[in-house]
């Protein structure tokens, strides 16, 4: 038994329709050694949450850059605790104000990336605080 | 979250019983390969063998996964649960993967009848992950009537999903090959229902009647079984669909029905299904002899014998022998024969 790769889900919350961002981190964290899930643009809380539930992932990494961050970051969050998957580990990246980051963070978001941020970092970041588990 | 090994009982209990989240981390479980899947395994397996399999293969961007996602919503149309185990490639550098057959699949978030779950090859070759039968064997056990494979693009010789599945579905699209293509051996050989995809696009209709042309070449006496123990499949039909606007999917999956319960009651769904175990029985003893050779207390009788065969001292077969010689008797053969 051998150390199981990362898994991470990489989703697009909301209605932007710019995916370049989730695109370059899926690639870049496949090159990092983990096993992403990529479900892409316009995915309601609802996808994100089933989604990471039936991947049973480690980490749910979301990029918004539409500004409804406020709105669909904590219902994704609750979504994922009534799922019983209070431990997961998500993320945050896109254009996200610093002013609204506090909040994020006490809704359940672990970190925000802005602009600039390096794959090599996000990937640090999700290794580090990733939850541990058996097998 | 650390979850002691002990738990794959309860696992597969609650699984059972209907929480989605027992399932997912069971076959989390089973694609590690945790001593807890297999003790979950051993209460599941004789509680399955009643969903029907169905693998669907193909080369990558036929629209496997469109088809799938169609599949599953006319499942759903007619109230039927249904799974899809979807593999993609990991990377041969770095181990990593992009899961994206998913992507297609969204449309069903929040319907506690439709489980999705991605696999990465991790290493695998033929088509699937190593754990794919175990991981089928999960959800066939906790209810899902239907249980989709789909695997990794193929190329034209990835042919184990026949060896899991009840029928095997290889989809082709237009504009993929003259007739040449559909005579040579591999991929098409395994075919229970061929499906060209893809019917809205110029070409389909001459490509479906190109392939059906050729299969009809090779019809005569595809009985019996051939010494590769995959029970060889009739010449199997051609079908038309689209997984873009699901035209043709209605009929599809009728065709899926109508193959599994063709096999029901004959002597071949035995065959393909003692296939399949053949499969997993030999799976699970290549990866227990690999761990009894590389366990404590064999490993440097292991190593030395490689070192042997490295240094042209002993042939590899003479090696595999004695090793196999000394799994069989429990005993670490004596140093020198």
């Amino acid at each position: 038994m051998t150390a199981r790769p990362l898994k991470v889900l990489i989703a697009k919350p909301g209605l932007d329709g710019h995916d370049r961002g989730a695109k370059v981190l899926a690639r870049g964290l496949r090159d990092e050694g983990f096993e992403v899930v990529y479900t892409g643009l316009r995915q309601t809380p609802e996808m994100v949450a089933t989604a990471a539930l039936q991947e049973d992932v480690d980490v749910v990494g979301l990029s918004i850059l539409s500004g409804a961050h406020m709105t669909l970051l904590p219902r994704i969050c609750q979504l994922l605790r009534d799922e019983g998957m209070d431990q997961v580990l998500v993320t945050a990246g896109g254009i996200i104000p610093a002013e609204d980051i506090p909040a994020l963070k006490a809704a359940g978001v672990a970190e925000v990336f802005g602009p600039g941020t390096s794959i090599g970092q996000v990937a640090d970041f999700m290794r580090q605080h990733a939850p541990p588990r058996a097998g | 979250m650390t979850r002691p090994a002990a738990t794959g009982s309860c696992l597969a209990q609650e699984a059972r019983g209907g929480s989605r989240l027992a399932l997912s981390r069971l076959l989390t479980a089973v694609e590690s390969r945790t001593p807890g899947a297999e003790e979950a395994l051993r209460l599941l397996y004789p509680l399955a063998g009643g969903a029907h399999v169905v693998g669907i293969t193909g080369p990558p961007g036929g629209g496997k996964s469109t088809l799938v996602a169609a599949l599953v919503a006319e499942a759903r149309a007619r109230h039927r649960a249904v799974a899809v185990l979807a593999i993609d490639p990991s990377s041969p550098v770095t181990g990593g993967a992009i899961l994206g057959d998913r992507i297609r699949m969204q449309q069903h978030a929040g319907d506690r009848d439709v489980f999705i779950r991605s696999m990465a090859a991790r290493g695998h070759l033929g088509g699937l992950a190593g754990t794919t039968a175990e991981s089928a064997a999960v959800l066939d056990a906790c209810g899902f009537g239907l249980v989709f494979i789909e695997t990794v693009g193929t190329g034209q010789s990835e042919v184990e999903v026949a060896s899991i599945a009840d029928t095997t579905v290889v989809v082709q699209a237009p504009e993929m090959g003259d007739e040449i293509q559909a005579m040579k051996a591999g991929l098409l050989e395994v075919a229970d229902l061929v499906v060209v995809n893809k019917s809205d696009r110029p070409g389909a209709d001459r490509a479906a009647a190109q392939l059906r042309a050729m299969l009809d070449l090779g019809n005569a006496e595809r009985a019996g079984t051939s010494e590769h123990s995959r029970p060889r499949p009739k010449r199997p039909e051609v079908l038309l669909a689209s997984g873009l606007d699901a035209a043709g999917v209605p009929e599809l999956l009728t065709a899926l029905d109508g193959h599994h319960a063709g096999r029901a009651g004959a002597d071949r769904p035995q065959a393909a299904r003692i296939a399949r175990a053949r499969a997993q029985v030999e799976g699970i003893l290549a990866d227990r002899s690999r761990e009894a050779l590389w366990s404590a207390a064999r490993r440097a009788e292991t190593e030395a014998l490689l070192e042997q065969v490295a240094a042209h001292e002993l042939d590899p077969y003479a090696a595999a022998d004695r090793l196999l010689q000394q799994l069989g008797t429990g005993q670490p053969a004596a140093t020198s024969s």
